[in-house]
């Protein structure tokens, strides 16, 4: 997320061991060393593609792109399909993201420019701390708590003010795309918010004072001066939480309700990538099911390759802009 | 981390040289069901008490412990369900199953209009309430088989088991011998394509579900209703008369269960003959090597699933409110385990 500006470092300050590197054997050695550590990372990216491609080979053979496409999933017919697995991971991971950003955001500017001296510490390492609890308490703490509170008054108020969508209709039962989703908004809200708090940390403050010397209102340094300038790291921030989104398991499969089908209403059970594996794996007997959980692997792998991918890209782009 | 890479260095040499060759006929390995992991935990701590004997077990699930088995990678298997066709076929049919315990499925439900009445149904309704075909709780059919209880004009929210397990296959299995529809449409599996619902992970998944939503009806592990005091109904059986489900009449189930001589027990006691048989109950298995080319292994297997059908051994389930084994069936079990072989040759004393 910070590629531009490490690789100008590089280029810009002089290198003290330059004169020194390849004369010693020590340091060919070390290099080597480091060399080999730094491919196989890739390798390993390479090798855990090639094992998914290999386990689902009998499921890509029986079914094909139609696999995407497909919506019933039926062990005991072997007949197997994942589009609503896909949409569920992408819909709960969306709108996790869409509620998730503004907040966490919101949060790590007030942390960082408006709030008051000793209370920042603390409450960053309070929310910190939220990125510590394992998912399965999460899960827990969502199914006895916040899937109660949000049966009992959450629901039912958006149903009787916002039920004229067809997203917030339907019978309410608890475990629901919308208990998932927001479980998922939770979650990922203390890494997007301890990232992008360090990167407005690392704004310089003649920025700061600049834009304020220049007559501008807190609010306006902020919006046209401070974020702007962090927009790279923020945004790194962000897919790092649509990675955890997408990637999320166990709080999830104890909070989606499980159900491979696909509903306009938020209240409806669905069903996610991560979920089914986790669900089925253990005890998938036949070959074509495991397969067929494996080719899901797969593609909850090729997707997340996407969106980081896209996401890269996006900084790029942003980054040229700005002139970063 | 080069004291850690010397260290594991030394554990596994270890691992690879010393200490399989030392502990070769005092250990064995097996990997599956985890339904009845509790017990075979206390049965293993038990017998090394006892004998000195390590039997290592990992419960990873039904599936996966027919995988490992069929590859070799552990000394037996454990499974809730009997193995396929197909996966027999794979194997050239080299397995004994072994019964070792039973287990049965409850239905519990979450109605405070009917207080504590306790509850009755029968196959057919079972099956077409999870077909989605009964949708209220006052259904006609509902209600013949309930006389007395007020039972409310109501949706059915039907529950089930998301992840693959043993307790939806012995119940989706006992719905497929009542049912020819649900047996055409759902079928019997560790995870099917349940028409209507919503799905719980595990039975503490599908219990919350349950105790959580007014309406709702579930299906879990007897042990589980039992230690968890959910409400559970009776079940009218193949008889014609209404059992509670309980240790005893999930063993009168499996007594009353018909085996041919030299059977490999990948019998299914759903919907048993026999007035008190409680219709929706299961052996679970461990899938032992009917030859074993090691003989200290071979003897060692042999000479724990022997302890394992004694009272001791079976008493210790019923603590763990598994049903035991019937009389029956342990003698079945005894003559079985007398023909498991090493090379061919009979084992030694």
């Amino acid at each position: 997320m910070t590629a531009p500006t490490k690789s100008s470092a590089v280029h810009q300050a002089p290198d003290p061991t330059s004169g020194l590197l390849g004369t010693s054997r020590a340091d060919q050695f070390f290099k080597g060393l480091l060399t080999l550590a730094a491919l196989l990372i890739p390798l390993l990216l390479l090798a855990l593609f090639y094992e998914l491609a290999h386990g689902s080979a009998p499921a890509i053979a029986e079914f094909g792109l139609k696999f995407l496409t497909d919506d019933v999933w039926d062990p005991v017919a072997e007949i197997y399909g994942a589009w609503p697995l896909l949409f569920g991971t992408l819909l709960t991971s969306f709108i996790a993201l869409v509620l998730a950003v503004p907040l966490s955001l919101g949060v790590a500017i007030y942390l960082t420019e408006f709030a008051p001296e000793f209370i920042r510490k603390p409450v960053a390492m309070l929310i910190e701390l939220l990125a510590a609890i394992p998912s399965v308490v999460y899960g827990l703490w969502g199914i006895f708590v916040l899937i109660p509170i949000l049966r009992s008054t959450v629901f039912p108020f958006f149903r009787d003010t916002l039920g004229f969508l067809p997203f917030f209709d339907g019978p309410i039962y608890g475990p629901s795309v919308l208990s998932a989703s927001l479980i998922l908004t939770i979650m990922i809200m203390p890494f997007i918010m301890s990232v992008s708090r360090s990167v407005l940390l690392a704004v310089p403050n003649s920025q700061r004072e600049a834009s304020l010397a220049l007559g501008a209102t807190r609010w306006e340094a902020v919006r046209t001066v401070i974020v702007p300038y962090a927009r790279s790291g923020i945004i790194g921030a962000i897919i790092l939480g649509l990675g955890r989104a997408l990637g999320e398991t166990m709080a999830v499969t104890m909070l989606i309700g499980n159900r491979h089908e696909i509903s306009a209403s938020l209240f409806a059970p669905g069903y996610t990538m991560a979920a089914v594996i986790a669900n089925e794996f253990s005890e998938a007997g036949t070959t074509l099911h495991i397969a067929s959980l494996t080719y899901v692997a797969l593609l909850l792998f090729v997707v997340t390759v996407i969106v980081n991918a896209g996401a890269r890209l996006l900084i790029w782009r942003v980054g040229r802009k700005s002139g970063g | 981390m080069k004291v850690s890479t010397t260290l594991l260095t030394v554990v596994t040499a270890a691992m690879i040289t010393g200490v399989p060759t030392a502990l070769m006929a005092q250990s064995l390995t097996g990997a599956g069901a985890t339904f009845p992991n509790p017990v075979y935990t206390k049965w293993f701590d038990a017998y090394y008490r006892k004998t000195g004997i390590k039997i290592n077990y990992q419960s990873v699930g039904s599936g996966a412990g027919i995988r490992q088995y069929s590859e070799g990678t552990v000394d037996f298997g454990a499974s809730d369900g009997p193995m396929s066709d197909e996966q027999l076929k794979s194997i050239n049919g080299v397995v004994h199953h072994i019964p070792t315990v039973l287990g049965a499925v409850v239905l519990t439900w979450n109605l405070p209009a009917v207080g504590s009445t306790q509850l009755k149904f029968d196959g057919p309704t079972i099956a077409d309430i999870y077909l989605g075909k009964i949708t209220k709780w006052n259904d006609p059919r509902i209600v013949a088989l309930n006389r007395g209880a007020r039972l409310p004009d109501q949706d059915i929210i039907v529950v089930y088991r998301s992840d693959g397990s043993g307790t939806s296959y012995i119940f989706t299995d006992y719905l497929s011998k009542i049912s020819p529809e649900w047996k055409e449409k759902v079928g019997s599996a560790t995870s099917v394509r349940f028409p209507v619902g919503l799905g719980g992970k595990g039975n503490e998944g599908v219990t919350q579900q349950v105790k959580q939503v007014e309406g709702t009806l579930g299906y879990v592990e007897l042990i589980y209703a039992e230690s968890n005091k959910l409400p559970f109904a009776q079940i009218k059986n193949a008889h014609g008369t209404f059992v509670q489900p309980s240790l005893s009449t999930v063993t009168i189930a499996a007594s009353s269960a018909e085996f041919p001589k030299n059977t490999d027990f990948r019998v299914s006691i759903t919907n048993a003959p026999g007035q008190y048989s409680y219709p929706i109950a299961s052996f679970t298995w461990l899938l032992v090597r009917p030859d074993t080319k090691d003989a200290a292994k071979a003897k060692t297997m042999r000479d724990f699933l022997r302890w394992m059908v004694t009272p001791e051994a079976q008493n210790m389930a019923k603590a763990l409110l598994y049903s035991p084994l019937p009389q029956k069936v342990v003698r079945l079990i005894d003559d079985r385990v007398g023909t498991l072989t090493t090379g061919g040759q009979p084992i030694g004393k």
